[in-house]
């Protein structure tokens, strides 16, 4: 028994050492020669991971931005998966063992990736679409010196509600997701960086918060908003709100604009204690394999007829003035998806804050959540 | 499970069955014990520093979590047990049909499990929810809306919907093979049907018991996703904040501790059921 344990310990052994130099193998030549011949020649596989509802597809009469990219670079192969928060993105790319080529997180998200050297600096020879982008979206304090995100997209969150059962005398403010007559109706946003941001807004804190007091004051705040919770969702927000299963939802403006073809009884407002105001950029992280063709994919979506088009579906303000020609009028004049520049003054940025603070935060937000 | 009180004289394997074996051993070494090695690792280190600590063990003691543990092993058990109490006559009845009836049964309680587990958790979703096809209908009436989910029953019911045919099956196996001669006996010889019952098939079927219970409660009690889905925000259970702790939190350390002590709970349930198990004649259990 005791041979037959060596033996198989062994094999095991062998097993692993071959199974990494395997892995040796194929991640060297990705990372040496990048810029070699990838672009033409054999076909390329490009790993896209992006947020769900996140890119025209074809879905009502939309264009299917991936085909047209497909059809464009006819080498290279899009390999999409969505994932639902910037921390199941975070999580996963953490955890390794997986090759990812283009990513679109939001701004703080970036902002800790970069510090933790999770992104690769980008070549804007192959992308020279960049020059499209509106300087206001250029030189952020996520990438000050605009080495490794290309924006896609800028949006603001807010209350969507239906009219149909939620009273007009009682919205205006966050305090409408801690009203007890909507107890059982109400959604709350499954991450702890948009819920501890609406807490902090409430209770007047600013959207970085590093401060022990204030955060714990914010997990009872949400704590104290549990009873009332329906549940905490992220894009089964669509289906619940659409189906009238629940009244009150905090959310991106940009799935609002989808949302309300489904259900017109759907409105939404920018809450008077402020909201966040986000850019979600494209990157290219460490794990890329194919960094050229990424490139090629971040200057596709950057040309002002695509973005347009994109966009006209995806309801989130573009980037790119130029693209604005290719949205539909009511889209662009809809205040809910490109709000005045009075409301816009009450948005704040969320920026990367320490890993002691982000641990400290996903703890209290446990304990809020299950208390 | 081996036998105490008759030992087998131990011989060396011969060769070709130990190279059979091999592929499994090999198997269980690479996808079962390196991971349970890794979560323990993962476990018992620190986040930052990579070294040895039992702080995240500790928490598990804290906070929440115990309410956490406590109503998991709850749920399950009471999943268990409703299982147990439908899914006995349903094996029993099965088991006394002709074989080619009995084939068409078996193949009936086996077809949901054809179906993703996830989908018909959301089909329950679809049916229960405020909007959904049950209060849809009861509207058409004027009754209702129920408060069909988001509770404590609409999450037993999604575990025993889900979990029944790992009850029926094991069960069905066992009652099977009860020896019809065994039953004729205790009737000739003036047992009541329900003493025929308790006496007699009963004590023969209850390795099919336990290992159903076994097969029914060990998934259950680290389930996610259904009380999720069917639940409200006070039916959190242990599989779900582990979820959360891999996929959101990003602290692998403490979904790891996490694991570690749930699977410890699972091994202790499971020990005492074996023990209940190992009176009994035939010994061991049948999975």
């Amino acid at each position: 028994m005791k041979k037959l344990l060596s033996f198989v310990l062994c094999l095991m052994m062998l097993v692993c050492t071959l199974v990494g130099c395997a892995q040796f193998a194929t991640n060297n030549p990705g990372n040496n020669g990048e810029s070699g011949n990838n672009a033409s020649g054999d076909e390329v596989v490009l790993n896209v991971y992006n947020w769900g509802q996140y890119m025209a597809q074809g879905e009502d009469g939309a264009i299917d931005v991936i085909a047209a990219f497909e059809e464009a670079y006819p080498h290279i192969k899009v390999n999409y998966t969505t994932y639902d928060s910037n921390e199941t993105m975070y999580s996963k790319l953490k955890a390794g063992g997986i090759s990812v080529d283009v990513i679109i997180p939001s701004d703080y998200m970036i902002g800790r990736m970069v510090e933790e050297n999770m992104l690769l600096p980008l070549n804007f020879d192959n992308i020279p679409n960049y020059q499209y982008i509106d300087e206001t979206y250029k030189n952020t304090d996520y990438d000050p010196e605009n080495v490794y995100s290309v924006p896609y997209t800028w949006g603001t969150t807010g209350i969507i509600y239906n009219t149909k059962y939620v009273d007009e005398a009682d919205i205006g403010s966050w305090d409408l997701l801690w009203n007890e007559k909507y107890a059982g109706k109400i959604l709350m946003f499954g991450n702890s960086r948009d819920a501890f941001g609406i807490a902090e807004l409430l209770l007047g804190y600013g959207l970085n918060s590093t401060d022990e007091a204030e955060l714990q004051a914010c997990a009872e705040k949400l704590n104290a908003q549990l009873p009332l919770v329906q549940q905490y969702v992220m894009d089964e927000i669509y289906d619940l709100m659409d189906n009238e299963e629940a009244y009150i939802a905090p959310y991106y403006a940009g799935d609002y604009m989808m949302m309300s073809l489904e259900n017109e009884d759907l409105a939404f407002y920018h809450p008077e204690e402020g909201f966040n105001l986000f850019i979600d950029a494209m990157c290219v992280p460490s794990c890329s394999q194919n960094k050229e063709a990424a490139e090629l994919f971040i200057n596709f979506l950057c040309d002002p007829e695509i973005a347009g088009a994109n966009m006209d579906w995806l309801g989130y303000g573009t980037p790119i003035t130029a693209a604005r020609d290719y949205i539909a009028p009511e889209v662009v004049d809809d205040p809910a998806a490109y709000p005045s520049n009075e409301v816009l003054e009450r948005g704040q940025s969320f920026l990367a804050l320490p890993q002691e603070v982000i641990q400290k935060v996903e703890e209290l937000w446990l304990w809020a959540k299950t208390n | 499970m081996m036998k105490k009180n008759n030992p087998t004289p131990r011989r060396h394997l011969p060769v070709g069955q130990a190279l059979l074996t091999a592929p499994y051993i090999l198997w269980m070494l690479i996808f079962i014990l390196v991971p349970l090695g890794v979560v323990v690792f993962y476990a018992l280190t620190d986040a930052n520093t990579g070294l040895f600590t039992l702080d995240n063990l500790g928490k598990v003691f804290t906070g929440s979590f115990p309410a956490i543990f406590g109503r998991s092993l709850w749920y399950s058990l009471l999943a268990s047990l409703i299982c147990l109490v439908i899914g006995y006559p349903v094996a029993y009845f099965i088991a006394r049909q002709k074989p080619s009836v009995q084939r068409t049964l078996y193949m009936l309680v086996m077809l949901p499990m054809c179906m993703s587990f996830l989908l018909r958790t959301l089909a329950w979703v679809g049916l229960l929810r405020d909007t959904g096809i049950i209060n849809g209908f009861l509207g058409l009436f004027g009754l209702g809306p129920f408060n069909l989910i988001r509770n404590t029953g609409a999450v037993i019911l999604g575990m025993v919907y889900n979990y029944l045919p790992y009850m029926i099956l094991p069960l069905y196996s066992v009652i099977m093979k009860i020896d019809p001669l065994l039953i004729e006996a205790a009737e000739d010889l003036g047992c009541s049907n329900r003493k025929v019952f308790t006496k007699v098939i009963l004590p023969l079927s209850m390795p099919g018991v336990i290992s159903g219970i076994t097969m029914v409660f060990v998934p259950a009690v680290s389930t996610f996703y259904i009380s999720q889905k069917l639940g409200s925000t006070g039916t959190t259970m242990i599989g779900d904040v582990i979820e959360s702790q891999f996929k959101m939190a990003h602290n692998f350390n403490l979904g790891a501790a996490l694991s570690l002590v749930l699977m410890v709970l699972i091994f202790v349930c499971v020990g005492v059921m074996n023990h209940f198990a190992g009176d009994d004649k035939d010994g061991g259990v049948v999975i």
